[in-house]
């Protein structure tokens, strides 16, 4: 914990190649920093430069031009002075001609330079309605005004909390809907921690995946389980995490989980099918993202494969002699890429097949039933495992299977409730709208297989199906 | 096996939780030469549990068996002593993680109370993170002490026996998140402030009634905290079983009692279904979070 402050001052500075949270009120956008890009946001343009080298958590304002000033104190004075306000909403009629500033000359307002909180004010003035309106409504007008008008945002530093929010918020669909709190449950029930190995397969675009490895710290192992051709880590980039997170994080194909529970696979078989792969070219797609995920893994792990690429992206030389060194090049960088990937396959295969994770976390569109029941023969016995569904049938499916298969105790099928609050002096009660529902989780315990399947002469963990008597239902 | 490490083996020394089956479970201090009756009849530590595979089935002196598992900090929550109301997991989780906690976080709690909240945290912050937390109750505060060096926990930990609001959390300056769970938390909103990173930080304040909740709220907004946001999460558990359900008789085309074939008379219906309980935990607490941004 001693850092100097330097160290501590570079941690908290927004630098170019950072991946950052924008904010704006409740809505938040996940970018990268670079110089000279245009961010939309909030239907508003600008440019990020200027947030180099400031502090995370700072308020910039987008000046003309797209750029951004920061704003050192937020001052939240209010904008009226004068205190009239009326007493209820008896005088006030929905005409549609309280206003008297025309959408143009808002426009003409702003195109004068002014400011959003300048713009508020104006419109306030405007406004034969103001003055007539409650305190309380007329601290709603304003604040319904400054959303419009006014343009703060904050540069965050991403986390698992803002980035589950914006997800959940923005795209629910490419996280199967999974709520922030039920993700919060799942990373607590999991028991995840730094130290642990973790195998976790997700098809929320990498975002459980990201948060596991938050919480891990970069101790421990995570084996990323993927399905076709290969892993997606869109959200899991959007975390930022430091290169060495990524020495932790591994990758295994389900396509290879059978072969390897068999304990047939074959390293010269995955050479071939890889060099198939990339020669055959039918299914573009998942070849396309094989290629990408090897970049990727490459730019993480091997620094001579680096450098080749960065050599054969070097100035043409239109040259013969010299295609032809390019064409080698290329085969050859290909050649270590693959070596590379057969590389991470198998050190993917050699933590899985100790059979002793520490945990497992599934959130997944595909059925959870034959996922769950085949990636537990990889954990330990003693350990917990956590599995997401949108919707509550299959995990009642689960359930049922994993109680007849044994090997699992504590099993429970939940879901949370996620209720927000307007707090205000006189004012307080639940807020008017909240999410129907966050999908649902089965959790458990993982222990020592039954080899001999006796169910011993105590009790069936499960209560008999309790069958509902037939009179109850007559009645 | 610590708090914040799994273990594979049972070691003496280990706090190991027997399951008895059906959310019936305890916990055990191994000790070579130790005895524990359970209703299934006594389990000797040396002979039963010391060298055995954690998540293996261990049978009892009267035939009867059980499973012990490695603890962890849910599993605590379950099973500590209670010296005073604790913090169940689904606010646990909400709280780590809309306090952003992770492996190096640095964290002030009041107060430690029965400590289930600090397994929780502990584990999520180490190996790097350190825990302040302050429990005014003594004897409360020495036993959380006990407990965490007996989990193997004590060195990410420091326990003060004060007042929060009168004296604060001991540090300034170096908290990345504050976790307030006191009669009147509003009092202690200037000590949370001050113990955060000047870089900025996250609070969070539970607590069971709602006036708490506007006073903490004013005092976070007249210290300048952001983000304020008030939730309640609640845990809603189902039981998976099957039903069978009647069939009506809508008698025949003649009009006649059922068709004549017994089958008909009574037939049912079978499914799995989830069943919400009866009954289940309609309040916990309030949780209000908030962000302090940079000065």
């Amino acid at each position: 914990m001693e850092e100097n402050g330097e160290a501590v001052n570079a941690q908290w500075t927004i630098k170019e190649g950072d991946h950052v949270v924008l904010k704006r009120e409740d809505v938040f956008k996940a970018v990268q920093v670079q110089k000279k890009r245009k961010i939309i946001f909030e239907k508003q343009w600008f440019f990020l430069d200027n947030a180099i080298g400031e502090l995370y958590g700072t308020n910039f304002e987008v000046a003309s031009g797209g750029t951004l000033q920061p704003r050192k104190v937020k001052h939240e004075e209010n904008p009226q002075e004068t205190k009239e306000a009326g007493m209820d909403n008896r005088n006030i009629v929905d005409d549609g001609r309280s206003q008297k500033l025309t959408r143009d000359d808002i426009e003409t307002l702003k195109e004068q330079g002014l400011k959003g909180k300048e713009i508020v004010q104006q419109l306030i003035e405007n406004s034969t309605t103001f003055r007539d309106k409650t305190e309380f409504a007329q601290e709603k007008y304003i604040k319904k005004k400054k959303k419009k008008y006014e343009s703060d945002i904050t540069v965050l530093k991403p986390s698992t909390r803002i980035l589950a929010l914006m997800y959940h918020g923005r795209e629910p669909g490419k996280i199967c809907h999974l709520r922030y709190d039920t993700l919060a449950q799942m990373l607590t029930l999991g028991n995840i921690h730094a130290g642990s190995k973790v195998i976790v397969f997700d098809t929320c675009a990498g975002l459980v995946l990201g948060a596991v490895m938050e919480r891990m710290g970069g101790y421990g192992s995570v084996i990323q389980m993927y399905p076709g051709g290969g892993p997606v880590r869109a959200a899991t980039d959007s975390f930022g995490f430091p290169a060495h997170f990524y020495q932790t994080l591994h990758e295994f194909p389900l396509a290879k989980v059978n072969a390897l529970l068999a304990g047939a696979l074959s390293l010269e078989s995955e050479e071939k099918s890889g060099l198939e792969d990339s020669s055959t070219g039918a299914r573009e797609l998942p070849q396309k993202t094989v290629s990408e995920a090897v970049e990727r893994e490459a730019e993480h792990s091997s620094p001579d494969v680096e450098a080749i690429v960065v050599t054969s992206e070097g100035p043409e030389d239109k040259s013969k002699a010299e295609r032809e060194n390019q064409r080698e090049l290329r085969v050859q960088e290909k050649k270590i890429k693959l070596e590379e990937k057969r590389k991470r396959l198998l050190a993917a295969a050699s933590l899985l097949e100790g059979r002793n994770a520490d945990g497992l976390i599934i959130a997944s569109r595909f059925h959870p039933c034959p996922v769950v029941l085949s990636l537990l023969k990889f954990v330990a016995p003693s350990r917990p495992f956590v599995i997401y569904c949108q919707y509550k049938e299959p995990l009642i499916e689960c359930y049922t299977k994993l109680r007849e298969q044994g090997g699992a105790i504590s099993l429970r099928l939940s879901e949370t409730w996620l209720r927000h609050y307007q707090i205000l002096p006189n004012r307080t009660h639940p807020k008017l709208l909240m999410s129907g529902g966050g999908g649902y989780l089965l959790s458990g315990t993982t222990v020592v297989m039954d080899t001999a399947k006796s169910l011993g002469p105590q009790r069936v963990e499960e209560p008999a199906p309790k069958r509902q008597k037939l009179e109850e239902a007559n009645v | 096996m610590s708090f914040v490490e799994y273990g594979d083996v049972i070691q003496e020394g280990d706090t190991a939780i027997v399951f008895l089956g059906h959310d019936s479970m305890f916990p055990v201090k191994v000790q070579r030469g130790g005895q524990t009756q359970t209703r299934y009849g006594a389990l000797r530590h040396s002979a039963d549990l010391i060298g055995k595979h954690y998540g293996s089935k261990v049978t009892c002196s009267k035939g009867g068996w059980v499973y012990v598992l490695h603890p962890t900090p849910e599993l605590w929550t379950l099973n500590l002593p209670h010296r005073t109301q604790i913090l169940y997991a689904t606010d646990i989780a909400t709280i780590t993680m809309m306090l952003e906690l992770k492996p190096g976080s640095v964290v002030c709690e009041s107060g430690t109370g029965s400590g289930s909240l600090s397994h929780a945290i502990l584990r999520t912050i180490a190996p790097t993170g350190h825990l302040y937390t302050v429990e005014f109750h003594q004897q409360r505060a020495e036993k959380a002490m006990e407990e965490f060096r007996e989990h193997k926990v004590g060195h990410l930990v420091t326990v003060l026996n004060q007042d929060v609001c009168r004296e604060g959390f001991g540090v300034t300056g170096v908290a990345d998140a504050v976790f307030l769970d006191i009669p009147s938390p509003w009092e202690a909103i200037g000590h949370a402030k001050a113990a955060i990173k000047k870089q900025g930080g996250r609070v969070c304040s539970f607590s069971p009634c709602i006036e708490q909740v506007q006073r903490t709220c004013q005092a976070l907004a007249e210290h300048g905290f952001g983000e304020v946001s008030t939730l309640e999460v609640l845990l809603r558990l189902y039981d998976v079983r099957s039903v069978t359900l009647p069939l009506p008789d809508f008698g025949d085309e003649a009009g006649g009692p059922g068709g004549g074939a017994p089958s008909a008379q009574n037939a049912t219906m079978t499914c799995k279904t989830a069943v919400a309980p009866k009954e289940m935990a309609g309040h916990t607490g309030y949780l209000t979070f908030a962000t302090k941004s940079l000065v």
